[in-house]
């Protein structure tokens, strides 16, 4: 026991730390936030200057109607994220200026000096070359020059290092007790790298050098591919589609499993809700079942959907079917009880059956409530689906992502969580539309 | 025989922790059939009680209520109910809602079109029709309810402090309303109010009911009621035997409340 609560002290202080490294670039994004706003404030006085209501009061701090989402700010924030983006990835869609400092590439040249046993010294030359990913550069030829080290080239790919057996070509090689000593001038140690301005140069155990040529600020594309390179990737993935499956097959398989297994749910929980809301008995029977079930997350499981119905289809529209039929249930329960007894009994003195009363004032009544479950079930059921499609699946976004992920694809694994979250982004927006045209008293008595 | 008979009804809650309360004790009572009925008393007399067990919504534990020669077992249309918040379907639009009896009775749009119409006119709502009850005011909505049970033809109409969350102006106006519909449409109407004018105004029978057990204190048996119809009510107000009722039943109650204070202030 003792023994957990220190190891999770150890990992909350590896936490800290991290958010501690993290504060600049924190620090700096509110900076750059309050900036941004400042400057808005500036062009807008000078363009018009608002006479709403709003802007007439005099207390807004703390004014829940007074805040209301700025339409500017939302757009600049977007617009930032994609230059934030652009600028770390050297994005082709920014102008150069906006680009953060990049990886060396080109052609450079540093002198090492190689002292003999004897004491004797010479230097010579390295061609460095440092390719982009996935180019494959011509070696050149470079005259040996004179002295018994020789010139060396290097063709380094960026973000890589790469070995130089310096005394491949020398006169004088380790065997006889050559070193080197000195770079461009510089002394050089195992402690001790020197930087030749486009790259580290570095002494290993064994005497080689090892050069590492500059970074820059931008990030590698396994880490963080461009937007345009995603962008491109999308194109190219719904044309061609990814895997011998395409794009569009993806994610039809995915939102096929979300619409049948909500359907489902929808199917059984709302009838048990309605069930549970209407009669002591099946209230009493399912209260356990479904208040121990609610608290599962659908995601715990997966692992036993698997056991019993294999990976196929089926498993994973059971396991979207119970992530939507509690929720159903719960809803369609809480619309039941919700109804105001006076309208029951207004309908009851207006000679209204039982069944009448179930038809025309129950279920209406239970509309927004439902449609409130069914919002939230449709989010969760979209959410399950891409982690129940992560760890086991043939076909779907969360399969391809993963797919992705083992190849590297970072780019594909980027494109597949934007479509995600434009996807259930849109979902809940259809769901939105539907509830204003079906159940437009919403909130209005 | 007809007209509404209550005959020594009580009333008994148990409660949760092994007491109860006795919310009605030997209540008898008669109405005439049309005539206008006001109830007073302070709060937990067991008026709205009294009310829901003539409805039908609640059965006494001893007693009867009879109407018309028969027995009230349960809600039915012959008793309609107006809600003090309307209790409209916001699912539906203003003419379904005071078609609604008509509707669940299985008549045609035909029989029920003209009455319906008719009864929104009176009510004052002609331009309001299509219109959903959420985007009505609260005075109009509660016109909807009035409508919408006339629109049933029950014989005793029940109404549990329909006016009380309305404003003072509005108030008055449907007070003048109540009055106009209880005189063209004959009907029996039993009225819930806090309000002791409202009460003198409307009740030509006028009912005041005391507390722990609930039962009835006084009966009174008004003119202001029919001098009422078609007038101004601000005058009737005026009229100093209005003026010295009012002072009396204002008395009373306020006796009663005094009571209520005092005895809790014992018990605590």
């Amino acid at each position: 026991m003792t023994q957990i609560f220190s190891d999770l002290i150890r990992e909350l202080a590896v936490l800290f730390l991290s958010v501690v490294s993290a504060l600049p670039a924190i620090i700096g994004y509110v900076a750059i936030i309050l900036l941004f706003m400042l400057a808005w404030r500036v062009i807008r006085n000078r363009l018009t200057r608002a006479q709403d209501y709003t802007s007439l009061k005099t207390v807004t701090f703390g004014d829940e109607s007074a805040v209301i989402s700025d339409k500017s700010a939302s757009v600049i924030s977007v617009v930032l994220v994609f230059v934030i983006w652009g600028a770390f990835t050297g994005s082709g869609w920014l102008p150069g200026f906006l680009h953060a400092p990049g990886p060396f590439v080109g052609e450079a040249e540093f002198v090492y000096t190689v002292e003999e046993g004897n004491g004797a010294r010479d230097d010579a030359a390295v061609t460095v070359i440092v390719h982009r990913t996935g180019e494959v550069p011509e070696t050149p030829e470079v005259p040996p020059g004179d002295g018994f080290a020789k010139n060396d080239v290097l063709i380094v790919q960026a973000y890589r290092t790469k070995l130089l057996r310096w005394d491949a070509n020398d006169e004088a090689t380790r065997n006889d007790g050559a070193k080197i000593v000195a770079i461009n001038g510089v002394p050089l140690t195992r402690e001790a790298d020197v930087d030749t301005g486009f790259g580290r140069v570095a002494l290993t155990d064994k005497g080689t050098l090892n050069f590492e040529p500059g970074k820059g600020w931008q990030m590698e594309d396994i880490w963080l591919p461009a937007p345009d390179s995603v962008w491109r990737r999308l194109l190219s993935i719904s044309r061609e589609g990814y895997q011998n499956v395409t794009l569009a097959e993806h994610l039809s398989y995915s939102l096929f499993r979300v619409i049948v297994g909500f359907l489902l749910g929808a199917l059984v929980g709302i009838p048990l809700g309605y069930a549970m809301g209407l009669s002591n008995w099946f209230r009493g029977w399912f209260d356990p079942i479904v208040e121990f079930m609610r608290p599962v997350p659908p995601l715990a499981l997966i692992p036993l959907v698997i056991i019993w119905a294999g990976i196929g289809e089926q498993g994973k529209i059971i396991l979207l079917f119970l992530a939507a039929l509690w929720i159903m249930a719960i809803a369609a329960r809480a619309g039941v009880s919700g109804v105001a007894i006076s309208k029951v009994h207004a309908a009851y003195s207006l000679g209204a059956s039982p069944l009448q009363i179930m038809r025309h004032v129950i279920v209406p009544n239970s509309l927004p409530e439902i449609f409130t479950g069914a919002r939230v079930a449709m989010g969760v059921c979209w959410g399950t689906v891409v982690a129940a499609e992560l760890v086991a699946a043939e076909k779907g976004v969360g399969k391809m992502i993963v797919a992705a992920s083992k190849f590297q694809d970072t780019d594909v694994v980027l494109m597949g969580i934007i479509l995600i979250g434009i996807i259930g982004f849109g979902i809940d927006m259809l769901m939105r539309r539907c509830e204003r045209w079906l159940v437009p008293w919403k909130g209005r008595i | 025989m007809s007209g509404l008979e209550i005959q020594d009804v009580s009333m008994r809650f148990d409660l949760p922790n092994g007491g109860h309360v006795q919310a009605l004790q030997n209540v008898s009572l008669s109405i005439k059939q049309g005539e206008i009925m006001s109830v007073l008393g302070p709060s937990g007399c067991g008026k709205t009680t009294l009310l829901n067990i003539v409805a039908g919504f609640l059965a006494p534990t001893e007693g009867e209520v009879v109407l018309n020669g028969h027995r009230v077992e349960g809600p039915d249309a012959e008793r309609g109910m107006v809600f003090q918040q309307g209790a409209l379907f916001e699912w539906m639009s203003v003419r379904d809602n005071v078609s609604f009896g008509p509707r669940m009775a299985g008549k045609r749009a035909a029989e029920w079109r003209e009455n319906v119409d008719h009864l929104l006119d009176v009510v004052g709502l002609q331009d309001f029709k299509e219109k959903m009850v959420y985007e009505l005011s609260g005075g109009m909505q509660q016109r909807v309810a009035l409508a919408r049970c006339l629109a049933n033809d029950p014989d005793v109409i029940l109404m549990d402090e329909p006016l009380g969350a309305l404003d003072a102006l509005t108030r008055e106006k449907m007070q003048g309303l109540v009055l106009k519909l209880w005189k063209e449409t004959g009907k029996t109407i039993i009225l819930i109010t806090h309000s002791v004018e409202e009460a003198l105004l409307l009740g030509e029978h006028l009912l005041v009911m005391a507390p722990r057990p609930g039962r009835i204190h006084r009966e009174y048996h008004l003119p202001f009621a029919d001098l009422g119809v078609g007038k101004d009510l601000r005058e009737i107000k005026k009229l100093p035997d209005f003026g010295e009722r009012r002072e009396e039943i204002l008395g009373m109650i306020w006796d009663m409340e005094e009571e209520i204070m005092g005895r809790s202030e014992e018990a605590a």
